[in-house]
């Protein structure tokens, strides 16, 4: 039984989508950074379904460097968190204010 | 099961491999070796960049594909290798004295630097869109750290978590696009073979692609309406990356969009043109009028740095070898100009960035007359009036966007520059015609950053004036297109 | 075909069905007794001393990251391993300049004193 790629896609949609609005309503830039990591996940998500549909493996590959990538983004955004925190004592992103937006 | 292992030649990348060396080489000797001594670093980094500016050099000519069609050996990735390696070296200079002031002269800011550099060098070169991505990231990343130098800077953090957040941001945009081609071209990602791939059947998803493709590009290039990260991010980060990140972020974005669009969407033009054309007059428009309203110049040069955006995009709207080649010149053109008016603002900035508001300068030609008038050289290129390159560059572009028929987009450049003329005078005017406020005191000229004035004035002139050996540089490099 | 996932759904509801069973029968059958001592959290050891939720030092943070970083490194390994036989000699060589690389990242985390606990 194979799972038609237009299954695949919904779910990366959908999943992007959540992504998109959780960075954009959240106020904790930790929960925004995991929003981020789910719509590379969605993306991640969208290859490998079209990878197994189109039976090539391009797509399965750039997964495991987008995974890679997500992970040194966050490894970076936790080091400039703990820095801001260090300063300013906060992670809500409307309490960043010394630049206006 | 065998496995073919294509045939490469290391030589073909070389560049990337001579900066990531020397990167690792700083990095390495700052980590082991007793503390103290951080005057190799930069020398280190400008080696590597010579060696890769050489290695660069004796690739001129070469046209072809290698790893595995990985990675394009073009003169179009070679001209633009040339681009960063110059602004890159030019930053090292002009960042020297002003970390020392910081205390902050680290080794990893060089090799940083350097990363940030092969990032670029992948984006311009990548024949996949896999290495576009890795370069994007490669250099974004870098360049996210280095706009959080300061690290007891609340601003300069500030600066680097927005940065981070919304260039991730963007980021993942851009690899949704990615993976909707993928699925629209029926499993592949290289330039070459995508126009044959997109077939009619999936115009929708195509077009969905490449509409993600642009705001991720878009955001990078700092093009409206994905420019709110830019006047933040610039004046937050420490004023040598912001001249590093106006320069280099914006040319590698532009090569790789350039590059995409023009190899990979020639059958779509019509389609992709009209969004950039109202992103260009968006762009143009928002930067340069909010521009005027500036008083701090970090701002006002990210103001500057939005409207230029908007004149490249011009370029690409254009979609003809004209456009391609002014996209080249001008990249150029504004990478000189830029580092030089970023030189100026920190020589005046002083210890820790004191004097940033544009009123300091008032007074300027009076006191500093060699430095006002590196300054004002620089105002005049980047509002584009002859005889220094931004003039020629900006004729290029709108040239350009005439001889395809966009005439309306054209006329609204021009008048474009012409509202940035006034932004830009009035600096030039309070150096002149306004008596400082009070003694601008000493100003400490560092050698590096006199000789990086000297020599992005003399450029700016002298490409300027003679832009005809660029020309014919840029017009061999661009026949790589075959759509245009 | 969805039917073929019914085995699945049957087990799932098996599962739950007798997880729920248990907990009803112990909680119908048991005997209960409420005194003082029994009705606060920990019925044995010491009581609980101020908020559950203390926060961690940063130093965890530090830790967390090198781990993100040198773990993904794996995900490259598992796909060299698959292919480990017909890869041969370039295969390793390659990977052992990932390695390498991926050393220096270690030995520059560690000359710069960032594995020190204090």
């Amino acid at each position: 039984m194979v799972v038609p790629v237009s299954y695949y896609l919904a779910l990366s949609v959908a999943l992007f989508a959540l992504g998109v609005i959780g960075v954009l309503i959240r106020r904790n830039v930790l929960v925004i950074l995991m929003c981020i990591e789910m719509m590379l996940n969605a993306v991640n998500l969208a290859f490998i379904g079209f990878a197994d549909y189109f039976k090539a493996v391009d797509g399965q590959m750039f997964v495991f460097f987008v995974m890679t990538v997500a992970a040194a983004e966050v490894a970076v955004g936790l080091a400039l968190i703990v820095a801001i925190f260090r300063n300013r004592a906060t992670v809500y992103v409307d309490e960043f204010n010394i630049l206006k937006w | 099961m065998t496995l073919n292992i294509p045939s490469f030649n290391l030589a073909s990348i070389g560049p990337w491999i001579t900066l990531s060396i020397f990167a690792i080489a700083i990095l390495l000797a700052d980590a082991l070796s007793p503390k103290g001594n951080r005057t190799a670093a930069p020398l280190l980094a400008l080696a590597g960049l010579a060696v890769a500016g050489f290695q660069t050099i004796s690739l001129w000519g070469k046209n072809g594909l290698d790893f595995a069609r990985m990675v394009y050996v073009d003169n179009f990735s070679l001209f633009f290798y040339m681009v960063f390696i110059l602004g890159t070296a030019l930053t090292v200079l002009i960042s020297l004295q002003y970390l020392k002031d910081y205390g902050k002269n680290l080794a990893e800011y060089y090799a940083l630097l350097l990363f940030a550099t092969v990032g670029m060098m992948l984006m311009a070169a990548g024949a996949h869109l896999i290495m576009i991505f890795l370069g994007l990231e490669v250099m974004s990343i870098a360049v996210y750290v280095l706009a959080g130098l300061f690290r007891e800077d609340a601003r300069s953090n500030e600066a680097a978590l927005k940065y981070l957040v919304l260039g991730a941001f963007a980021s993942a945009f851009l690899l949704f696009g990615m993976a909707m081609l993928y699925g629209a071209a029926g499993g592949t990602l290289f330039l070459n073979d995508l126009p044959g791939r997109l077939t009619a059947g999936f115009k929708p998803l195509t077009l969905l692609a490449i509409a993600l493709l642009v705001v991720g590009f878009g955001f990078k290039v700092a093009s409206v309406p994905f420019h709110m990260w830019t006047p933040d991010v610039y004046e937050g980060a420490p004023t040598s990356v912001t001249a590093f990140m106006a320069v280099g972020v914006k040319t590698a974005a532009f090569a790789a969009f350039a590059r995409v669009f023009f190899l990979a969407f020639p059958t779509l033009m019509p389609d992709w043109t009209m969004v950039l054309w109202v992103l260009a007059v968006a762009t143009m428009t928002l930067g340069n009028v909010v521009a005027i309203a500036q008083t701090n110049i970090k701002r006002m040069l990210a103001y500057s740095s939005i409207a230029h955006a908007g004149y490249l995009l011009v370029a690409l709207v254009a979609a003809n070898q004209l456009g391609a080649v002014s996209l080249m010149y001008y990249l150029l053109a504004y990478t000189l100009m830029n580092l030089g008016a970023f030189g100026v603002v920190i020589l005046v900035g002083r210890k820790k960035d004191s004097y940033l508001s544009i009123y300091d300068y008032a007074g300027l030609g009076a006191q500093h007359p060699a430095l006002a008038a590196a300054m004002a050289l620089f105002m005049f290129a980047l509002a584009g009036i002859p005889p220094t390159a931004g003039f020629v560059g900006k004729f290029y572009i709108f040239s350009a966007a005439v001889k395809a028929g966009y005439i309306w987009l054209a006329i609204i450049g021009v008048m474009n520059s012409v509202v940035s003329v006034y932004y830009y005078l009035r600096i030039t005017v309070l150096m002149y015609m306004k008596p400082a406020e009070a003694d601008l005191g000493p100003i400490n000229f560092a050698p590096a950053v006199t000789a990086t004035l000297l020599l992005t004035a003399a450029g700016v002139v002298l490409i300027g004036v003679f832009p005809g050996f660029l020309y014919n540089l840029a017009l061999n490099s661009v026949k790589i297109f075959p759509g245009l | 075909m969805l039917i073929n996932y019914l085995p699945i759904l049957i087990y799932m509801l098996i599962a739950v069905g007798l997880l729920g069973v248990i907990v009803l029968l112990s909680e119908l059958l048991g005997k209960k007794t409420h005194t003082v001592q029994k009705d606060i959290p920990y019925e044995c050891g010491m009581d609980p001393i101020g908020d559950a939720r203390s926060r961690y030092t940063v130093r965890f943070y530090i830790i967390a990251m090198f781990f993100i970083v040198f773990d993904i490194e794996a995900i490259f390994l598992y796909p060299w391993g698959v292919v480990f036989k017909p890869l041969g000699w370039f295969g390793l060589v390659e990977m052992g300049v990932f390695i390498a690389i991926l050393a220096v990242g270690l030995a520059y985390v560690w000359g710069k004193g960032a594995l020190e606990w204090e």
